[in-house]
């Protein structure tokens, strides 16, 4: 019987380290919807939930452009740059794992020193960069920081992926007559295509939360993209903070990742433990 | 249709190893050819050289006349069946069997057309909408197959097809893929490191040991005059008894005590002008019950008593073991290999346990003594420094129950 004691303990201090981490992580989650529900009047009177629930928030910040362009903006980058970023990493892992070149480690450091390499230091000299080339408070200005920074992530994904493919099926596919390109898109990126989309959705969801970036290299509405607009709202009047709009603005952008991490949930878990095991 | 010709093919890996040397080998139209030999000397290698999956270093390939050496596999013609399948998970068996076809544009009715003749061949017409993953060991099987052969190709290729399969679907599909290949009549090339199926299977058996092509010949040919030792201890089930012998004036000293030497032997061993020191070989075939062996019979062999150590009963024969007394070990290069092969090295059980094969009326027991006969005219007698048969012109294998 002391072995059922011990499980029953086990599942008691379980629990509770469970429930503590979900609280951490849900409480400031269910205040700002809480607040996202308050007229500006309530924001500061401590409540724990809004005593008149108003939907006045929500239909401030989708009635002004301050809002619906950065949304637009961000899932236009956000899917350009995911796109571009599983096509390049797809290419550069299935290199990395089929073949043996010259360099082939010295590009794995890279990747590694990339995703490894602190934003903030990169902000200052990519401004000038951006600025000298045109590229400052555009889509590409932030398109192509954002695939810099997603090609590790996705080649180191992609890599354990097509290393888990057999290569005598690139073999067969070579025997039956492919292009070493016919038999890479027939045969061997079907099979990948969990890894694909895995890697596309973690692209997706650094590109949406992304804020040092975007915020540094954009100045208008015409690139800006929501978590960096979030920062500019104003108040209806000076004297008015705009905790309300922005708590609801917050919650309007995360739905989709939720959605989305729900819908692919499976998928993530599947990739990120096949990649982990075999890697 | 087509033949293959490899001249002097040699296979250099980038870090100098070399895995083929100078292999050459004329396989004609419509032919089926093995090539066999323990794992890593080079066969498979010499397979995907004649595929195009590897480089050819030095040397010519020519299929149908055309050099093809710089060829992409795509252009050679040719089908391949591999170890592991490699079925295409993402495809049906229709897809699978189809895709060739479909790189190739070839109409879709076509397509179809052959698929469904193929499957009807290989009685796989129920299963064509599956997918692989849904498939049993043998059906996979089947489908890659069939693959191979919906595109008619001048030629195929299988590297150890069968080996994933249990024993038993083994056999059932070594008669399929022979029945197959005299069907269709097409040019095949088929790697194995089964000596059995080498055996059943070939028109004609390439062995090769560390990258060398050591004899090619019908399977009765390797069996009855091996070139060197390690042709004769590869081919054969059990394999062939070696012990050291010395000559002596007309007859050789050997464990197994003194064997009289037939004439022919003995001319042989005159042209091949060798030491004192030789080896012996006798096929386990070539033992026999001394107590079943005609009285007139016994002259053309020895007789010798031993202990039997252990007596495996197969229902059709009877194998036994016993030590075999020796003062000087074997210390040959190819006969290492062979043991290393065989496992017998990892085993423990050193190359003096001999083995016979006997007929079931024996009375033999185990652990106790018995008198065994060894027809020594069919005896193979080998150069201990090079390997090689100095007997190759001696006279075809006895077997030892028609001597009762």
């Amino acid at each position: 019987m002391a072995a059922a004691a011990t499980t029953g303990k086990q599942k008691w201090g379980w629990g509770t380290a469970n429930t503590v981490a979900v609280a951490l992580t849900l409480i400031p989650l269910l205040w700002i919807v809480s607040l996202s529900f308050k007229s500006p009047a309530a924001i500061t009177d401590a409540n724990p939930w809004p005593k008149y629930w108003t939907w006045s928030n929500y239909s401030g910040i989708l009635k002004t452009s301050q809002f619906i362009r950065p949304l637009i903006n961000s899932i236009g980058i956000g899917i350009i740059a995911t796109i571009i970023a599983v096509l390049l990493a797809s290419m550069a892992a299935y290199a990395v794992a089929r073949l043996d070149f010259p360099g082939k480690r010295l590009l794995i450091g890279m990747a590694l020193l990339i995703a490894m390499f602190p934003q903030i230091s990169l902000v200052t000299p990519m401004f000038s960069i951006e600025r000298s080339l045109g590229l400052f408070n555009t889509w590409p200005g932030l398109i192509i920081p954002y695939i810099a920074f997603g090609l590790p992530l996705g080649i180191y994904i992609l890599s354990a992926f097509f290393r888990e493919i057999p290569w005598e099926l690139e073999k067969a596919a070579k025997m039956d007559g492919a292009t070493p390109l016919q038999a890479f898109i027939r045969v061997i990126a079907p099979l990948a295509a969990p890894g694909m989309v895995t890697t596309a959705i973690l692209v997706f969801l650094f590109c949406w939360n992304e804020f040092l970036f975007a915020i540094s290299f954009t100045s208008t509405l015409t690139s800006r993209t929501a978590p960096a607009a979030l920062a500019f709202f104003s108040g209806s009047s000076q004297f008015t903070s705009p905790t309300g709009p922005i708590s609801a603005a917050a919650v309007v952008i995360t739905i989709p990742i939720i959605i989305f991490v729900l819908f692919f949930q499976r998928r993530i878990v599947a990739g990120l433990t096949s990649g982990a095991v075999k890697g | 249709m087509a033949d293959i010709v490899l001249d002097q093919v040699t296979k250099r890996f980038p870090d100098g190893a070399l895995a083929v040397d100078k292999f050459s080998l004329e396989i004609a139209d419509g032919e089926f050819v093995i090539l066999v030999g323990p794992s890593g000397c080079g066969k498979s290698t010499t397979l995907n050289m004649i595929a195009g999956l590897e480089d050819i270093t030095e040397g010519e390939l020519r299929i149908g006349g055309k050099v093809v050496n710089n060829a992409a596999p795509k252009d050679r013609d040719i089908a391949m069946v591999f170890q592991s399948y490699a079925l295409y998970p993402h495809m049906t068996v229709r897809e699978n069997m189809g895709f060739a076809l479909k790189l190739a544009k070839v109409p879709q009715a076509t397509i179809d057309e052959k698929v469904n003749e193929a499957a009807r061949v290989l009685d796989l017409t129920q299963h064509l909408d599956r997918k692989p993953a849904n498939l049993s060991g043998g059906q996979r099987q089947r489908v890659a197959m069939g693959r191979a052969i919906v595109r008619d190709p001048s030629a195929f290729l299988m590297d150890e097809p069968l080996s994933n399969l249990d024993a038993k679907l083994r056999v059932q599909m070594r008669t399929e893929v022979s029945r197959l290949q005299r069907r269709l009549g097409t040019t095949t090339v088929y790697v194995t490191h089964d000596q059995t199926e080498a055996m059943t299977l070939g028109d004609r058996v390439a062995v090769m040991r560390g990258g060398v092509l050591q004899q090619v010949g019908s399977p009765q040919e390797l069996y009855d005059r091996p070139d060197n030792l390690f042709v004769a201890g590869f081919i054969g089930s059990p394999a062939m008894n070696f012990m050291p012998a010395t000559l002596e004036e007309g007859s050789l000293s050997t464990p197994l005590g003194a064997i009289p030497l037939t004439p022919r032997q003995r001319q042989a061993l005159e042209r091949a002008n060798v030491g004192r020191q030789v080896i012996a070989g006798i096929r386990p075939e070539n033992f026999e019950d001394a107590a079943l062996v005609a009285a007139d019979a016994r002259q053309h062999g020895i007789t010798f008593r031993t202990t039997i150590d252990v007596l495996e009963s197969m229902g059709s024969d009877v194998f036994v073991y016993f030590a075999q007394e020796r003062n000087q070990a074997l210390d040959v290069a190819q006969l290492a290999e062979l043991a290393q092969d065989s496992g017998r090295a990892d085993t423990g059980a050193s190359g003096e346990t001999m083995v016979a094969r006997l007929d079931t009326a024996t009375r033999v027991r185990e652990g106790q003594e018995a008198e065994l006969w060894a027809d020594t005219r069919s005896m193979h007698i080998f150069d201990p420094d090079t390997g090689t048969n100095l007997t190759t012109g001696a006279e075809p294998a006895v077997a030892a129950g028609a001597a009762t």
